[in-house]
């Protein structure tokens, strides 16, 4: 792809100096230390404040380790998928407004390059992200509890979150892609969102939608089977490439 | 819980959120006190009320990136240092091959709008082309189907040699492209960018570096290099773009519109470049300020409506369209002395327009054999006192003015323009 390097340089830099790999990490490391920490002592809390007030009983389940695994997948996940529609939405559609993926496309770059550029870039920032926020999370599990998770199960689980955010961000990229407005591309996630939430709830299709790497990674993490899974994984690691091509295919004959 | 637990709890949270907050309102303050008053103040002050998301969404919706240091105009590099270092470059071939060839060249859109229509055109190898027309002629989308941004309907063309048709490849090896109103990302440096772009062309190392720093010179940016381009000026971002075009020493330039944002300063320095990449680069630069065209341009083309009106030498066009005119400025203090000279001209037969400034009267004569003599005598008949009588030369702009309203609303290509006798493609 004529021009990749270049371009993912520059990507790069602009997720440093644009402090969107500051601001993403943050929120990763804030609910990776918030999660061990709220399973941990939420029942402390509720009973500490008593647990039937005004009539109500709250119901709160003893700290575990899959209650914690629980609590990390649910947070990372949902403010994961947030800020990979943040990063997204502008990425193309963006460009395209102000004018700079013209200048850049009338030198020796190719289109391609332009958007896996992106592409990659927003996937190492959700990486670096993911990485120290499930990092700060098993630290506190394995400071707040008696024992921890198995490694090898959290680094899978770790791979499979991430994943499944690069694949809303590949959706994002196909929607920005579409558009000269940031709102409509986050829009275009968002129904996608939407869309695949609804069909994670149907049997067999629900399997391979990319939440369903969710419950694998929750299944990996605590060491229990996670039933079929080889299907669903390769489902959702040709997503993104297939999503990509999508892409491309939309933006190749764009008059910018 | 014991002490431990809320420290464990409560410091690294804190000490996050405080050090995000911090940052945030540091950022939004010195954004105020550089550029826009107080304007965010209130907006720093709600951030630091809201929770961890707060710092976020400032991130992502909040800041602007345009903001910068204030900046001051830079002068533009002198004549003299242009010409050196443009000296070093090589020098465009002598070919008679054509810089810029097109041929039925159509850009239509949805709903039967045509852009252009059946563009022939040809610009000679090493002018400096002036590609002229109103507002909405279609010299944008020629430019952008030229440079591939655009895809043409119908018809073909080549740039330096190279069939058009699409972005990237040999086409953006030999071009240099400066849109209209240029825009880049503001969070990087002058420098950076120019950087950015020659390694897009494949320079790298000490050659990088050189060209970088000759065209940082070109176009008077050196002192401001290493200053954010959100923090630039608008002349500054034009002629920044002049530089990311001129990196790859392109064998063909295109400037669309580059000096109609500018002030006249601004104009004056950015004229200058272009008139001093002469037979190192084709420049071939739309725009609607005739002035500027006549200063740096040696051939124009006439567009109107998508149709090419005229082509050639300016020269050439001032001879063969421009009207004689005839120039009378009455003494002053003499209460309607101009309305009644122009009220006595306008009837004449061989007037073809008369114009008037509080000053002056212009006449367009469609044959100055006949109306030379006669002008004098009425002149004298009407009473009027002059200081000034004189054939002034027709400048580009009647030409451009008269040309436009011949072509018309309701050109069509196959249409003549009797009154011209010209073709719809403006050759007689």
């Amino acid at each position: 792809m004529m021009g990749l390097r270049v371009l993912l340089i520059k990507e790069l830099r602009e997720q440093l100096r644009t402090n969107r790999l500051l601001a993403v990490t943050a929120v990763f490391v804030i609910f990776g230390i918030v999660s061990p920490l709220t399973d941990r002592y939420m029942k402390q809390l509720f009973d500490a404040i008593g647990s039937e007030s005004a009539g109500m009983s709250f119901v709160v389940p003893p700290p575990s380790l899959a209650g914690a695994a629980d609590q990390i997948l649910k947070n990372l996940s949902q403010f994961g998928i947030i800020c990979a529609l943040l990063l997204a939405m502008g990425s193309v559609a963006w460009e395209k407004d102000r004018g700079t993926a013209g200048m850049i496309l009338t030198k020796p770059a190719s289109r391609a390059a332009f958007l896996a550029a992106k592409l990659i870039a927003i996937s190492i920032t959700l990486g670096i992200a993911t990485l120290l926020g499930c990092g700060f999370a098993y630290a506190y599990v394995t400071l707040l509890y008696p024992t921890t998770f198995a490694l090898g199960g959290y680094v899978a689980m770790t791979l499979l979150l991430w994943w499944m955010l690069v694949g809303f961000a590949a959706i994002t990229v196909l929607g920005s892609s579409l558009t000269r407005s940031a709102i409509a591309a986050a829009g275009i996630g968002l129904v996608a969102l939407l869309v695949l939430g609804i069909l994670a709830q149907l049997p067999v299709i629900g399997d391979y939608m990319p939440t369903s790497l969710g419950t694998i990674a929750l299944n990996v993490v605590l060491g229990q089977s996670p039933g079929f899974v080889l299907g669903p994984i390769l489902f959702n690691i040709a997503l993104v490439p297939v999503l990509f091509g999508i892409t491309w295919l939309t933006f190749r004959r764009q008059e910018l | 819980m014991d002490a431990a637990t809320v420290a464990l709890i409560v410091i690294p949270l804190a000490l996050l959120e405080l050090g995000l907050m911090l940052y945030a309102l540091y950022d939004l303050f010195q954004e105020d006190r550089r550029v826009r008053g107080d304007s965010k103040i209130m907006w720093a002050l709600i951030i630091a009320f809201v929770n961890g998301l707060g710092p976020l969404i400032y991130f992502f919706v909040g800041r602007d990136d345009s903001r910068g240091a204030a900046t001051s105009q830079l002068p533009a590099a002198s004549t003299d240092s242009i010409a050196r270092i443009l000296a070093t470059w090589p020098a465009l071939p002598a070919t008679p091959d054509a810089a810029v060839s097109t041929t039925g060249l159509t850009k239509r859109y949805g709903a039967g709008v045509v852009a252009l229509d059946h563009l022939d055109l040809t610009v000679p190898s090493g002018s400096i082309f002036g590609f002229l027309g109103p507002n909405g002629a279609g010299k944008t989308t020629t430019l952008r189907l030229l440079t591939g941004l655009a895809t043409a309907t119908e018809g073909t063309g080549s740039v330096a040699g190279v069939r058009i048709g699409g972005t990237g490849g040999e086409l953006a090896r030999n071009i240099g492209y400066l849109d209209q109103d240029p825009r880049f990302y503001s969070w990087m440096r002058g420098r950076e960018l120019l950087n950015m772009v020659g390694r897009l062309h494949g320079l790298s190392g000490e050659g990088l570096r050189r060209r970088v720093g000759e065209v940082l010179e070109i176009v008077g940016l050196t002192g401001a290099a290493s200053r954010r381009i959100g923090g630039y000026s608008g002349g500054m971002r034009q002629r920044l773009g002049i530089g990311q075009a001129l990196i790859n020493q392109p064998r063909v330039l295109f400037l669309d519109e580059p000096v109609s944002s500018l002030d006249p300063e601004g104009r004056r320095d950015v004229l200058q470049i272009i008139s001093g990449l002469r037979g190192t680069a084709t420049v071939f630069m739309s725009t609607h300020i005739l002035s500027d065209v006549e200063r740096v341009c040696d051939r124009v083309a006439i567009l109107n409506l998508g149709h090419l009106v005229v082509e050639g030498p300016i020269d050439e066009l001032l001879d063969r369209y421009a009207q004689p005119i005839y120039e009378i400025e009455p003494e002053p203090q003499q209460p309607g002395a101009i309305d009644r000279l122009a009220a006595t001209l306008r009837v004449q037969a061989w007037a073809h327009e008369v114009k008037t400034t509080p000053d002056t009267v212009r006449v367009f004569v469609d044959d100055p054999k006949v109306a030379g003599p006669a002008i004098l005598p009425l002149v004298a008949a009407s009473g009027v006192n002059v200081v000034r009588y004189e054939r002034v030369r027709p400048s580009l702009e009647d030409v451009f003015l008269r040309l436009v309203a011949e072509s018309g609303p309701a050109i069509a290509p196959s249409v003549a323009i009797p009154a011209w006798g010209l073709d719809g493609r403006g050759r007689r």
